[in-house]
């Protein structure tokens, strides 16, 4: 029985195998970066406020501004060279070696997942929160949110980025119209920043405390790198990844900005630092019951497309590892209808549920945005070593990011500044993430690596690298 | 209301999850091991875009 004969499908067979389906483009590309990132625009960011005070918030929206910018330049010129499944562990994979290929694969699934809990968590309280009934519990819309998006997932690639780009433009555009609504060209009227930020207010713990504030700042813009999971799903892989992530930096750019004027304007830094809703008590701030209920609907909307992309990356990232047999090649089966990775959707799903039920909101995204700095210190080196092995010029690229090797020198220095700030806060988890990373990789050197067929898992068709 | 909302959202919850289970079940007794993880890195990239400089 071949794939060919049953699925009805009419691309992406070839003979008798069953790949993932070719079927995306440049929107997919942004829905799924955007989607994932914009829930950090709704809760997240403003808890740097708590850390440095509203105009610290500001100062590293810029900085992690670059430095996000620079992961979105890096990972197009790579991704648009290296287009498979996996992302950054594919490019570590042939770029660096196996050992950080798995340890990259890793931080992927545990950055994805740990969103995908902090989301789920988040979309529940919220409603909770709305509902302020008695014995109203968060669980059942946290199971809801997770089974119902892994359902989504599980039937198809073109559905789940159909249905994120259509609530993420719902949410981006309750954002834009939040701001308008405002009157932003004048002060006094609704807006008061004037009155919240005064310069004895304005950086409350000093310059310390805009270094603290990177911590939280990552929430801005935390996870356009997902838009390279897709490079296996994408009709033009050369074009539409560069163009959906770098469409998708500069609208986050734009979001981030409008947020920041808006929030920083209506709320004294004091409780913009401790609330856990910026944006929806923004709303409320406005006097206006529609704006109210228009950012509680899109709270609950970013929350879902953010669930929703961090469960189609994670599960591509796992099933990566299984068509390498870095983990049990059983992971990398496709499903001959859906043409998605099922197993790998099905193993994660119970996973993110328990994660949900027993670990708390700070708990969940600390560990995601401590696998994502790991992340994106690895793309500064990768960077790095991308350009000295192949040389432009010597394979084709689909984007070549400028400035070559600005971004990279200043996405590291940024990621050591945010380890400092991370460690500030949440030392302990840090060292312990520190340490389980070190453990795995020995059981990966020790005892996986002798099942990976080593031929195999270089799949790209490059010239040998330099110095080789 | 939210009681009901938070009932309707167990019962979507299980009966989705149950609908998958089945559905694993099933492609995974039509199909073969080989059929299933035949998947290729790369080999997109082999067939429709030619790597050429």
């Amino acid at each position: 029985m071949t794939a060919a004969v049953d699925t009805g499908q009419t691309t992406t067979i070839h003979g008798d195998r069953v790949s993932l389906l070719r079927v995306l483009g440049p929107a997919h590309v942004w829905a799924l970066g955007v989607g994932i990132v914009l829930v950090g625009e709704f809760t997240g960011w403003n808890f740097s406020a708590d850390k440095g005070g509203a105009l610290a918030a500001l100062i590293v929206c810029w900085i992690v501004g670059l430095l996000y910018t620079s992961v979105a330049m890096i990972d197009s010129e790579v991704t648009s060279t290296v287009a498979a499944a996996g992302g950054q562990y594919a490019q570590a994979k042939h770029i660096v070696g196996p050992l950080m290929a798995f340890n990259v694969a890793l931080f992927l699934v545990f950055a994805y997942t740990m969103l995908e809990v902090s989301d789920a968590i988040l979309l529940g309280d919220t409603i909770v929160a709305k509902a302020g009934a008695e014995g109203l519990t968060h669980n059942s819309f946290i199971a809801a949110t997770i089974v119902v998006l892994a359902w989504l997932n599980y039937r198809g690639v073109l559905m789940t980025l159909n249905v994120n780009f259509v609530i993420t433009a719902i949410a981006y555009i309750s954002i834009v119209i939040l701001f308008f609504s405002v009157s932003p060209w004048t002060q006094g009227a609704v807006l008061k920043l004037n009155e919240l930020v005064t310069p004895g207010n304005a950086l409350p713990y000093g310059w310390i405390g805009v270094i603290a504030a990177f911590q939280f700042g990552i929430w801005y813009y935390l996870g356009i790198e997902g838009t390279t999971q897709a490079a296996e799903e994408v009709r033009s892989p050369a074009r539409s990844l560069p163009y959906g992530t770098m469409a998708g930096m500069i609208t986050l750019l734009i979001a981030a900005a409008m947020t920041w004027y808006v929030c920083a304007s209506l709320m004294p830094w004091e409780y913009l630092g401790i609330t856990y809703y910026p944006l929806w008590d923004a709303g409320k701030l406005t006097g206006s019951p529609l704006l109210e209920e228009l950012l509680f609907v899109a709270t609950l909307l970013a929350a879902l497309a953010s669930a929703n992309g961090c469960i189609n990356d994670a599960a591509r990232a796992w099933f990566s590892l299984g068509r390498d047999r870095y983990l049990p090649s059983w992971f990398s089966a496709v499903h001959p209808r859906y043409r998605t990775p099922y197993r790998s959707i099905l193993f994660l799903l119970p996973i993110a549920l328990a994660f949900a039920f027993i670990a708390d909101l700070n708990q969940a995204i600390t560990f995601s945005i401590l696998s994502g700095v790991l992340q994106y210190t690895f793309m500064s080196i990768n960077i790095m070593m991308f350009r000295r092995k192949w040389p432009l010029g010597t394979i084709r690229r689909g984007y070549t990011h400028p400035f070559h090797p600005l971004p990279a020198i200043v996405l590291f220095c940024l990621c050591m500044v945010t380890f400092f700030a991370i460690f500030l806060g949440f030392g302990s988890q840090l060292i312990a993430m520190t340490v389980f990373y070190f453990l795995i990789s020995l059981w990966f050197h020790f005892y996986r690596y002798k099942f990976v067929r080593r031929g195999d898992q270089f799949s790209m068709p490059w010239p040998k690298p330099q110095g080789y | 209301m939210w009681m009901g909302l938070s009932y309707v959202c167990w019962g979507i919850s299980v009966v989705l999850a149950a609908w998958m289970l089945y559905d694993w079940f099933k492609v995974d007794t039509t199909y073969s091991e080989a059929v299933l993880t035949s998947s290729r890195e790369g080999e997109l990239e082999a067939v429709s875009e030619k790597h050429r400089i």
